[in-house]
């Protein structure tokens, strides 16, 4: 039976799969690897023992009572949820900000000379290819002359920075596998320009978009680096705050958040690789 | 056929395909006065700001200390070091995985390609917390290890390189794996089949043709993989535990600590330049068009 | 010609409108860096005319299109739909219909949402417009299939809707670019015919490109070879046909052997035999004879006046249905080897026996059919 199995063939050049059973063996192992150790701080999370036990000997809600009632901890300590709330505002600015620049960019590269195209690509690739502790920095300087340090805008505008090289590419792969003809069409049939882009051209786009959209604001609510400098005060990030309490000490609370942030990004991912399959293409 | 010199209408089209050129070039203003906003702008300035010394006049003194310092120097090798270690033992596990996946049908490929992303997009602060409670003192694997017998006394696996690389590396390889993948995935099946009715065992076929084909997939992430290691910080303050120190952290505490916006700025600067050269590299081995075929 | 009966569209239905629009097209130009699309191109399209634009892939046709719809702007130039000049409109504004090679439908709309497209720019009333969709799917003989989305249509059916979002705005002037290439050869022919009867039903002065010639001959009105950017030649399908002016076009344009000929004083000669041409030989030089396979034919045993004779062997006789192709070696040319074919309709099972391979066979042209190009 197990001989049959290992003796099929897995590949069209006939090797066998007891041939390969060591790859198997290295790629499963690499794969969990990959996916367990964060899938172990939600059992964690749930551990009653300030030490955060696997698997935990005592189950208790202390580490989330901890994180949703922190805004009512007077005595200084962490504020988990006001920072959730400004990682959350500061998250959907970047969507409207981002994906508005980022689509039209995309357009303007696809349907302008490729001339120009080749020489603005890497410009506006470079937010992702300028080392982000350079980039933080320079922010923070820069902030501290207009007064922005500690605001949402200074946060919204660097998040929106790291977040419209994503959206850029998203939007630019979907308007190259998308037949341009059709404006042409639509412009002969009587559309304007942006009547055609309108009624025929971001119909066709709009899952991409939204993915986009999507990352963006993913991309915003996990940045750590330019909100460490640029978040501050009574505005902080959750993930500012979890980055300074893990520097400082073990806050077991930072397992509970862990967890709600799992399970937010894996929704988020699973939401657009669901969306950004969607996309017809004739 | 000579042309007749009447050029009737040439200057209104003229003006028109100018007046088109224009709107295109007009969408994507918005986008490049944030790149200049907050990138060139702040970056120039920094790089100005690199070259004035602590007594405020133009001068070498930030680039001098870095050359000269102790400190400076093992920096710069640490940096390096765990750059070049991580990025290796990326290369080692992930090739095989990469590999495992491209030969996959396109559904079981795609599943596997789910553990890839998950950890991709889940925090970088969730997973590099989730290793440094897996390998603390009294963490998972300590736990488990003495529970076996294996050992007496918890290993110390953080707070220093080892806990900073195990924890890089868990970072880093998402960004190996895909275009490596990618690439693998473009190869066409047909060679391996030409390679064996031409008389070439599996093992052969695979290094004589695959593994070639698949280099430039593998060098664009090694690349990848190595200037973002350069710049890294979050993962190294953490799993280093104030032992080991990376570029980017003395940056960031040039600026807390001592508010030497001179000192940071040099360093930043050197970092830039590392990077750039790099990436320039890359950018010839891999054409940037391939990202817009997803 | 194909065998089908009845009308292929009811007239009665589609409301006339009399006035189609002529085109003039004077000193077009286009450059990219240093290569011309399109050199100085004028061209004069009559009202209600079917205007093909034939050349082979890359000779600008396409390019002169675009032009004409607005999506390309030449460097200079005039292009006027009667007397307006349109060279600086943009595309929506020039009241065309364009038929494009991949059809290029909305693949997010149904079959009435496409063609009804173009009311709804222009603010037609919702039934005005579903009058007038119907009208169009009725004239494409696509009726019923309004409520189709388009991913499930056939390749001839797209192409059909493609024609009525085209038309249903009953535009003046129809550009169509290459848009049977896509479909295989029996629905194409078949096309070209129902193409050609919509055309002259709604009256539209009609601009279409193609590379094949066979299509550019069986629909039009005239023909514009193009080649290189130039316009080559401008006729009717019978004189681009019988009299190509030039060598390209004798060769792009059916089948012919082009045998080359000699002219001093008059005479003309092929190595050291004199033939009689059609056309008065003023210059000297050196010239191409057209010879296509349909007008030779078997020398018969008397030898005319009015004909000129080729010798040569028999080479291969090869059977294509309803003609037998012969491939006959010259041997009355000097220097380089002549190949000639002569074609011969198959046309009774009573007719004489045809040489065997390796014979010595004459072959006859008339003088009429003898032209020579430059």
């Amino acid at each position: 039976m197990a001989n049959s199995f290992l003796n099929r063939n897995v590949s069209e050049t006939q090797i066998r799969l007891k041939d390969r059973i060591w790859l198997y063996a290295i790629s499963f192992i690499v794969l969990f690897l990959l996916i367990v150790p964060s899938l172990v701080v939600i059992p964690m999370s749930f551990s009653a023992s300030q030490y955060l036990e696997f698997p935990p000997k005592e189950w208790s809600l202390r580490w989330y009572e901890n994180y949703f009632f922190s805004w009512k901890v007077e005595n200084g300590f962490n504020d988990w949820m006001s920072a959730t709330w400004t990682s959350f505002k500061v998250a959907i600015l970047t969507i409207v900000v981002a994906t508005p620049i980022g689509t039209m960019a995309a357009y303007g590269l696809v349907n302008g000379s490729s001339r120009l195209s080749k020489i603005l690509f890497p410009i506006f690739i470079s937010p992702m290819m300028v080392p982000i502790i350079l980039v933080a920095i320079g922010l923070f300087y820069f902030f501290v002359q207009f007064k922005l340090v500690g605001s949402v805008l200074g946060l919204v505008l660097g998040h929106s920075l790291v977040a419209m090289p994503l959206v850029l590419i998203i939007v630019f792969s979907a308007l190259k596998n998308y037949d341009m003809n059709q404006e042409k069409v639509a412009r002969s049939l009587g559309a304007t320009r942006f009547r055609a882009f309108r009624e025929i051209t971001l119909p066709q786009i709009k899952f991409s978009i939204v993915s986009a959209s999507l990352i963006a604001f993913l991309t915003s609510f996990d940045e750590i680096i330019i909100s460490l400098f640029v978040a501050g005060g009574d505005n902080s990030t959750i993930t500012r705050s979890m980055f300074l309490a893990l520097r400082d000490q073990i806050d077991p609370t930072i397992a509970a958040i862990s967890t709600i942030l799992i399970i937010v990004s894996s929704g988020l991912l699973i939401l657009v690789q669901l969306l950004g399959n969607k996309d017809k293409s004739t | 056929m000579s042309l007749t010199s009447n050029n009737i209408n040439q200057n209104e089209l003229r003006k028109l395909a100018a007046r088109e050129g224009y709107t295109f070039f007009g969408l994507t203003v918005p986008y490049l006065v944030m790149v200049t906003a907050l990138i060139a702008i702040p970056v120039g300035w920094l790089f100005y700001l690199s070259f004035i010394g602590r007594d405020g006049t133009f001068s070498f003194e930030n680039y001098e200390r870095m050359w000269k310092s102790k400190a400076y120097i093992k920096i710069f090798i640490t940096t390096f070091k765990i750059s070049i270690l991580t990025t290796i033992i990326c290369a080692a596990i992930g090739y095989p995985l990469a590999y495992f996946m491209s030969q996959l049908s396109r559904k079981w490929a795609n599943i596997c390609m789910i553990g890839v992303l998950i950890p991709f997009w889940t925090s970088l602060l969730v997973r590099t917390y989730a290793w440094l409670v897996l390998l603390q003192k009294k963490g998972l694997l300590n736990n488990i290890a003495i529970d076996m017998g294996l050992i007496s006394e918890p290993i110390k696996f953080v707070h220093n390189t080892t806990g900073t690389l195990i924890g890089m590396v868990h970072i880093m390889l998402p960004f190996l794996i895909l275009p490596l993948y990618a690439n693998m995935r473009a190869i066409d099946k047909d060679c391996m089949k030409a390679a064996s009715s031409l008389g070439a065992t599996p093992s052969r076929a695979f290094w004589t043709v695959f593994l070639p084909l698949s280099l430039p997939g593998l060098l664009a992430g090694l690349l990848i993989v190595f200037v973002l290691c350069l710049g890294f910080y979050v993962t190294p303050a953490i799993l280093g535990g104030g032992k080991v120190i990376m570029a980017a952290m003395k940056i960031s505490s040039n600026i807390e600590l001592y508010f030497s916006w001179g000192a940071a700025s040099a360093l930043g600067v050197v970092l830039l330049v590392v990077t750039a050269i790099i990436l320039f590299i890359a950018s010839k081995l891999v054409s940037i068009d391939q990202l817009g075929s997803r | 010609m194909l065998g089908h009966s009845g009308p292929y569209f009811t007239i009665s239905r589609v409301t006339m409108e009399n006035s189609s629009l002529n085109i003039s097209i004077k000193n077009v130009t286009k450059k990219y860096d240093e290569f011309y699309a399109l050199k100085d191109i004028s061209l004069d399209i009559t009202s209600g005319e079917f205007m093909t634009l034939l050349g082979p892939s890359g000779s600008g046709k396409t390019t002169l299109l675009m032009v004409l719809a607005g999506f390309t702007n030449p460097d200079y130039g005039s292009v006027k739909f009667g007397d307006e000049e349109v060279i600086l409109k943009p595309p929506h504004l020039r009241g065309i219909g364009m038929v494009f090679q991949n059809y290029a439908l909305f693949p997010h709309m149904t079959v009435e949402q496409n063609v009804g497209y173009p009311q709804k720019l222009r603010g037609v009333s919702k039934s005005e417009t579903s009058k007038t969709v119907e009208e169009a799917l009725e004239t494409v003989k696509l009726e019923g299939l309004g409520h189709r989305r388009v991913d499930e249509l056939s390749g001839g059916q797209r192409q059909r809707v493609a024609l009525a979002r085209a038309i249903v705005f009953k535009p003046k002037i129809l550009l169509m670019d290459e848009p049977l290439s896509a479909l295989d050869k029996k629905l194409r022919e078949e096309m070209q015919i129902e193409l050609r009867q919509l055309h002259d039903t709604l009256n539209m002065t009609t601009v279409y490109v193609t590379h094949d010639q066979k299509e550019a001959l069986t629909m039009s009105d005239r023909i514009t070879v193009i080649n290189g950017g130039e316009l080559m030649q401008l006729g009717t399908p019978n004189e681009i046909y019988e009299h190509p002016e030039n060598g390209f076009i004798a060769d792009f344009i059916g089948e012919s052997t082009l045998i080359p000929v000699k002219v001093k004083k008059s005479k003309a000669l092929i190595g050291k035999t004199e033939i009689k041409v059609a056309q008065p030989l003023s210059k000297d030089g050196d010239f191409l004879l057209v010879v296509r396979p349909e007008k030779v034919f078997l020398a018969p045993p008397k030898k005319k006046k009015d004909e000129n004779y080729f010798e040569g062997d028999l080479l291969d006789s090869i059977f294509q249905g309803e003609s037998q192709l012969l491939v006959i070696k010259l041997t009355s040319t000097e220097g380089e080897e002549q190949v000639l074919r002569v074609r011969i309709p198959n046309q009774s099972v009573t007719d004489k026996a045809l040489p065997a391979i390796g014979e010595k066979v004459t072959i006859a042209l008339k003088v009429a059919d003898s032209y020579v190009v430059s």
